[in-house]
């Protein structure tokens, strides 16, 4: 593994496959075990650094890094002196005096990770940045894949919904790639990127069409907002046209599966009975990031001790 | 009163054999072979060639109002270290240049300097918000005789206006620069719109929203009879539209940077803001399309878009940081090196010299190497490659995306009306 995960393309398929067991090792750890928590990070600093909201993501890293027994700091970019204009730098060469081993942050410009890698020692675990990428949403979305159908090669991903603006349709799109998956965008014309032909996927506009031949159907947030910039008419027209009510999930393979990051807009890209529906992953998602982001913390910062080999000696 | 000098074994436009030239006052007194010293200061630059002072049409000074950036005395110095002898200073400063009384400012604090000539640029509309004229008739009138206008930074997008400026400046010989962005086109543009951009998630800035200004700019400017100044051209569209303007007769004229005949957008993929600047870095298509143009006359000129910025807003996110890159000091060489032997040194001369003063209406600048006229000039060693380092930088800011380039040529002297501004301490090797 890289010192850094800024980018699902920072993952070779050994190592996103590492990553993927070892979270199934501790999950199955925490399952067995009594005390959820190992000693594997003690003395290790992880710092969450959040520039904007993601109650849910830092959530998920805290606890991660907190089951891996590591201290753990929240560094909310509200509040503190970054809202009173300190720069992106000073923030990290601050977080490097305090000596943390690793920074996650959650960022609203694209490549702020990147940036912010040049300037710690430590590693860098990007947790959302701008339009760009969601690495370790990708990794827990993967496993949760694999968990569900019992492999990833040759399994038929259809990831519908704002591909344009979406960090985790691009981090996605690269990891199933790497990891042998066949991904499929479904989406308005006006909600992908420029250039799409020359990513690794099939793109279809037309949803129905694509629901049989589907074994994950992947429904991404579409935001109100972007209607008023003329991206689709109505939220009306779009929920007809790309949304997931019971009529398309009865298109569906009976094991396909329907899975959403998070946070939802009901009624709009999925309708509550689908959301809730028995074949809805998004509980199971947020279980398992939890575990993924334990892998990646424990991979990345290089616990001198086997990830599961302390277990004998957890009381 | 200057001293004389006695440049000896220079090649004129780097053509037939070396000669001796001789500098008088503030002009060319004698070219010849093996002339005597006499009163004169000999200064040997054999293997040099000399070429007429280059002339920048698009220069940001930042001065008033960002004086951490650049200022007009520390911009100057850069302009003369890259062979300059005269620049144009674009109006977005702080205040605005759209009035007589600043234009009149920074064309002083130019003449004090007197590293190279400053030509302030006047702002097309007030404040540069697209919305009212500027008074640009008394800026031309000004002692700054603004010839150049232009909202650089914005477009005049409102098409009635733009029209009415194109016209107004009829009256005093003077030209509208346009910066060619739609804006709608650009919300929030990051960089350029494609593979790149797609990959990286940053907002793109599509070709069409240069061309389709162009596009407009060039039906209007033929509609009412005036000339037209496009700024920065940056896609092979762009180069098509002003070829086929050129070729209906119409006065149009265009310019491309140092940088954009180099750097392409892959350059964003580490998110290092030194490579972010407006038009951003295009495709490797457009940059062979302008060079294409550049070689074959569709456009007329080189222009630096010399865009100094403090380092703060610079080493900081990408969707933070200001878009420009300094380029005074290496245009000169980066052109060549970007050229090869696509342009001879006397196209070299009229790309950067000769046109840009025709097109600001320079006078005193451009001009021929031959007896009596101003002794502007450039001297170039074209045998001296360098590597750009930020200490060999005379611009206050450093956001060059050439550091650590090595570049194939070097500007060795510049004189300004027979003054030396820049003599290299280095020998010829």
């Amino acid at each position: 593994m890289k010192r850094h995960l800024l980018s699902a393309a920072d993952l070779s398929r050994d190592d996103a496959l590492l990553v993927l067991d070892t979270a199934e090792e501790l999950a199955a750890v925490a399952e067995r075990a009594t005390v959820k928590k190992l000693p594997t990070l003690r003395g290790r600093t992880v710092v969450n650094l959040f520039f904007e909201d993601s109650t849910r993501t830092r959530t998920s890293f805290e606890l991660a890094a907190k089951r891996l027994s590591a201290d753990v700091i929240n560094f909310s970019a509200k509040g503190s002196s970054v809202s009173k204009g300190e720069t992106l730098k000073d923030t990290a060469l601050t977080l490097e005096a305090m000596g943390s081993d690793a920074v996650v942050v959650r960022h609203s410009w694209s490549g702020a990770p990147v940036n912010l890698a040049r300037w710690v020692r430590g590693s860098v675990v990007n947790a959302g940045d701008g339009t760009h990428e969601h690495p370790t949403q990708a990794l827990l979305d993967a496993y949760t894949m694999r968990k569900r159908h019992g492999r990833l090669e040759d399994l038929r991903v259809t990831i519908v919904g704002d591909i344009l603006h979406s960090r985790v349709a691009r981090s996605n799109v690269l990891l199933l790639n790497t990891l042998g998956a066949q991904v499929t965008l479904v989406a308005p014309p006006t909600l992908l990127p420029v250039g799409i032909g020359s990513w690794p996927v099939e793109v279809s506009y037309d949803f129905d069409g694509v629901l049989p031949k589907s074994d994950v159907v992947m429904m991404l947030r579409v935001q109100r907002e972007r209607m008023g910039a003329a991206y689709f008419p109505s939220s009306r027209e779009y929920a007809r046209r790309y949304g997931l009510d019971a009529r398309r999930l009865a298109l569906m393979p009976d094991d396909a599966v329907v899975m959403h990051p998070g946070p939802m807009v009901r009624g709009m890209e999925i309708a509550p009975e689908v959301a809730d529906g028995v074949r809805s992953t998004i509980q199971e998602q947020v279980a398992n990031g939890v575990s993924v982001r334990m892998a990646v913390l424990y991979l990345l910062l290089g616990g001198a001790e086997p990830a599961i080999g302390s277990e004998e000696e957890t009381p | 009163m200057s001293e004389s000098w006695l440049l000896q074994g220079v090649r004129l436009y780097g053509e037939g054999d070396p000669v001796d030239v001789r500098l008088d006052g503030e002009r060319i007194a004698e070219i010849g072979t093996s002339l005597s010293p006499a009163a004169s200061r000999p200064y040997d630059v054999s293997g040099c060639v000399l070429l007429p002072g280059l002339v920048d049409l698009h220069t940001h000074l930042r001065e008033p109002g960002r004086e951490d950036a650049e200022t007009v005395e520390t911009g100057t110095l850069a302009a003369a270290a890259g062979g300059f002898t005269a620049v144009h200073a674009m109006a977005n400063t702080d205040p605005v240049a759209d009035t007589a009384g600043v234009v009149e400012q920074v064309w002083r604090l130019g003449r004090d300097a007197g590293h190279c000539d400053v030509a302030p640029v006047g702002a097309v509309t007030i404040g540069l918000k697209g919305e009212q004229m500027a008074e640009l008739g008394t800026m031309a009138d000004s002692a700054a005789r603004v010839r150049v206008f232009s909202d650089d930074g914005h477009c005049v997008s409102d098409a009635s206006l733009m029209r009415r400026a194109l016209e107004y400046v009829k009256a005093f010989d003077g030209v509208i620069a346009q910066h060619a962005q739609e804006p709608r086109l650009t919300v929030g543009a990051q960089m350029n719109e494609g593979l790149v951009s797609s990959e990286l998630g940053l907002t793109g800035w599509p070709a069409v929203a240069e061309e389709a200004v162009i596009a407009r700019d060039c039906l209007l400017a033929a509609h009412v009879g005036s000339r037209l100044h496009v700024c920065h051209v940056s896609t092979a569209g762009s180069v098509e539209l002003v070829r086929w303007a050129k070729s209906k007769g119409w006065d149009v004229t265009a310019e491309v940077t140092p940088h954009h005949l180099v750097l392409t957008d892959d350059l964003a993929r580490g998110y290092d803001p030194v490579f972010k600047v407006n038009p951003p870095l295009r495709t490797a298509d457009d940059v062979e399309a302008l060079r294409a143009g550049l070689a074959d006359g569709t456009i007329d000129c080189v222009a630096t878009d010399h865009a100094p910025h403090a380092l703060e807003d610079k080493e900081t996110e990408w969707g933070a940081a200001l878009p420009g890159m300094i380029g005074l000091e290496t245009a000169l060489a980066v052109v060549v090196d970007a050229m090869g032997d696509r342009l001879t040194w006397r196209q070299l001369a009229t790309r950067m010299s000769e046109t840009p003063a025709r097109i600001g209406r320079l006078e005193g600048h451009g001009r021929p190497l031959a007896v009596g006229e101003p002794a502007n000039l450039t001297v170039v060693h074209p045998g001296v490659p360098w590597t750009v380092g930020p200490e060999l930088l005379l611009s206050r800011s450093r956001n060059s995306p050439f550091l650590g380039r090595q570049l194939p040529v070097r500007v060795w002297a510049t004189f300004l009306r027979g003054t030396p501004t820049m003599q290299t301490s280095e020998q010829p090797a």
